[in-house]
């Protein structure tokens, strides 16, 4: 089943075409690659599917709804969260609260909640805000084996828990969909090895992944479907084994054979 | 000499309470803005006009000038939530310069530069509250600024806080996270520029006069200091800032130096408090309130801690 796909998606700055009539699909429950060399548009294409960018023409569906222009947060609202190439973490926030933000919209539901009037009276309903918050935002920390460092900046983190920090503070919002935008980037092979099997437990939690990396061990290890892009365009989708034989791509990441 | 100390204090009080908005939305929310003068200036007109023009009672005018100085704050926050850094600081310092144009030429309502004059003073259970007496004033004084501590201390300690912190830290990181960072930044910008209004009514009913002369650009940059040297983020902290400037503002006077030391001198300062303390000392003399989770995370805590240990192995089953 098909949970999110682009049609004719394309972005345009100025004069260069970041991302040129991309039809892109994700598949339920699977992990699917998006990888490509540099520049070729696929943090464009994320950020045109999580509503950071608008596209210039094209459509995103998500379960069926339109959901092409809408604001991020409603996004993530609907189960859509991300990770960011350049980590964007609250740096002088601690662990805990990064990923408590995460929950943040899961919580204050009743029209008045955490305003400021209210503040009076929620002395005791902050309490048990917190508690739940609290408790969603451990066990993902646990999950990435972290709960002893939720008292610690995010800044002064170790870089491979900043990454893992990212994607905890995602899981947070109880996504059915997440965007992994260089996971990998910067981390040493048994960070790496950590990571594959992490992303590989995400998605026996149900949790679809879509991610971009350039690692290639790893894409073609965890990956069900691969989506190729190269200067904006899709040149190839299909499984790892697919991939690596398709001469259009080996000709993107080799370059042309000259006679 | 007692006087001029309570004089202080007063005047401690009553930045203070601008001080606090202000640390809202620049130790919060992370947003340089320069009008909290034009809020001040909006709650002062607010209970000068409705309490001469139309006999309200001090304590009537008081929701009014806060809920107006908010809703000017909506006017200014929305077409300015693009705007970052110094783009924001130059557009809200424009802002508060029309009020004060405003207030300076609309004759019919203001009387303009001459201002408002014998504003009635505020009284309580039939005990008037004298300026001029200063004790009685110092008591409202710090009852408004305890009140102000306490609300806010709970604003900034709740989700809203945390998730003002966040819109701090990165915008675009908070909007992925689910929140709408334009209705917090807007919300910031209300709860702070209404403070401000009530900082502003205080004001009115102390000097028992208002002219447009007093609420200058001086006053945002004093205010900005206030943060600045106290901590950016940490409500007892801005209340010392404000103590710090003010004592720096009436020194001169206190010391009865005032004949040698033009009132230039003042402004330099300023200046100069807030290049040392940005070079020095950017997180200021207190630094930022850290939120204590330990009632969660610590011994007691440990009992969410299973709880939410059990949930984790529950969840691996599958279930989001
Ligand atoms: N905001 C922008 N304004 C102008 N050009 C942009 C903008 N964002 C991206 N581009 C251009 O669009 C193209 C695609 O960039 P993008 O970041 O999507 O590539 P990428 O595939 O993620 O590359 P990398 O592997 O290096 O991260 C590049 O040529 C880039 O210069
Ligand atoms: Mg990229």
């Amino acid at each position: 089943m098909i949970l999110l796909e682009t049609k004719g998606l394309t972005r345009e700055y100025g004069g260069v075409v970041a991302v040129s009539n991309v039809d892109f699909q994700v598949n339920q429950g699977l992990i699917t690659g998006l990888i490509g060399p540099n520049g070729a548009g696929k943090t464009t294409l994320f950020n045109n599917m999580t509503g950071l960018d608008m596209p210039t023409k094209g459509k995103v569906f998500f379960n069926g709804h339109d959901i092409t222009g809408k604001p991020a947060h409603r996004i993530c609202r609907m189960g859509i969260a991300r990770t960011f190439q350049n980590i964007r973490l609250f740096k002088e926030l601690t662990v805990l609260e990064n990923v408590m933000i995460g929950r943040h919209f899961k919580t204050g539901k009743s029209p008045f909640h955490g305003r400021f009037l209210n503040a009076l009276d929620s002395y005791f309903r902050m309490s048990r805000e917190d508690e739940q918050m609290y408790s969603s935002a451990l066990k993902w920390l646990d999950f990435f084996e972290m709960g002893e460092l939720c008292d610690e900046l995010a800044k002064n983190l170790p870089y491979g828990h900043q990454r893992e920090l990212e994607i905890a503070r995602a899981l947070a919002t109880d996504p059915q969909l997440l965007f992994l935008d260089e996971p990998a980037a910067g981390m040493n092979p048994q960070e790496t090895e950590h990571l594959m099997e992490t992303i590989g437990k995400i998605r026996d939690l149900g949790i679809t992944v879509v991610l971009i990396e350039h690692d290639m061990k790893l894409v073609m290890n965890i990956c069900d479907s691969i989506t190729v892009l190269n200067y904006g365009q899709k040149i190839a989708q299909g499984t790892p084994r697919e991939i690596k034989h398709d001469p259009a791509v080996i000709e993107a990441y080799l370059g042309k054979e000259e006679e | 000499m007692l006087n001029f100390f309570l004089l202080i204090v007063i005047y401690t009080g009553i930045y203070a309470l601008m001080a606090i908005g202000q640390n809202v939305i620049t130790g919060y929310a992370g947003m340089l803005s320069l009008c909290q003068a034009g809020f001040f200036a909006i709650g002062s007109y607010a209970t000068a006009i409705l309490s001469t023009t139309y006999g309200w009672s001090f304590w009537a005018t008081l929701p009014v000038a806060a809920l107006l100085s908010a809703l000017f704050g909506v006017l200014i926050g929305l077409p300015t939530l693009r705007l970052k850094g110094d783009y924001l600081a130059i557009a809200t310092l424009g802002f508060a310069e029309i009020v004060r144009n405003v207030l300076n030429n609309w004759d019919s309502l203001t009387r303009g530069p001459m201002g408002i004059q014998k504003i009635p003073m505020p009284s309580i259970f039939g005990f008037v509250i004298n300026p001029y007496k200063k004790t009685g004033f110092l008591v409202m004084t710090i009852i408004f600024v305890l009140i102000a501590y306490f609300l806010f201390q709970r604003l900034a300690r709740s989700r809203m806080g945390r998730a003002l912190e966040a819109i701090r830290e990165d915008e675009i990181a908070a909007e992925s996270m689910g929140i709408n960072t334009t209705k917090y930044k807007v919300w910031a910008f209300a709860i702070g520029a209404s403070v401000a209004g009530v900082a502003g009514s205080l004001q009115a009913v102390f000097s028992l006069s208002v002219t447009p002369g007093t609420y200058t650009f001086m006053v945002s940059i004093m205010v900005l200091c206030m943060v600045v040297l106290g901590g950016m983020g940490n409500f007892k902290a801005v209340i010392l800032g404000a103590f710090i400037i003010q004592l720096i503002s009436y020194f001169p006077q206190l010391v009865g130096l005032s004949s040698m030391i033009p009132p230039q001198f003042k402004q330099i300062l300023f200046g100069l408090i807030l290049v040392v303390m940005m070079i020095w000392r950017p997180q200021g003399l207190l630094g930022r309130e850290v939120r204590d989770y330990s009632r969660l995370t610590g011994e007691k805590g440990s009992v969410f801690r299973k709880k939410a240990k059990q949930a984790v192995s529950s969840t691996q089953g599958g279930e989001r």
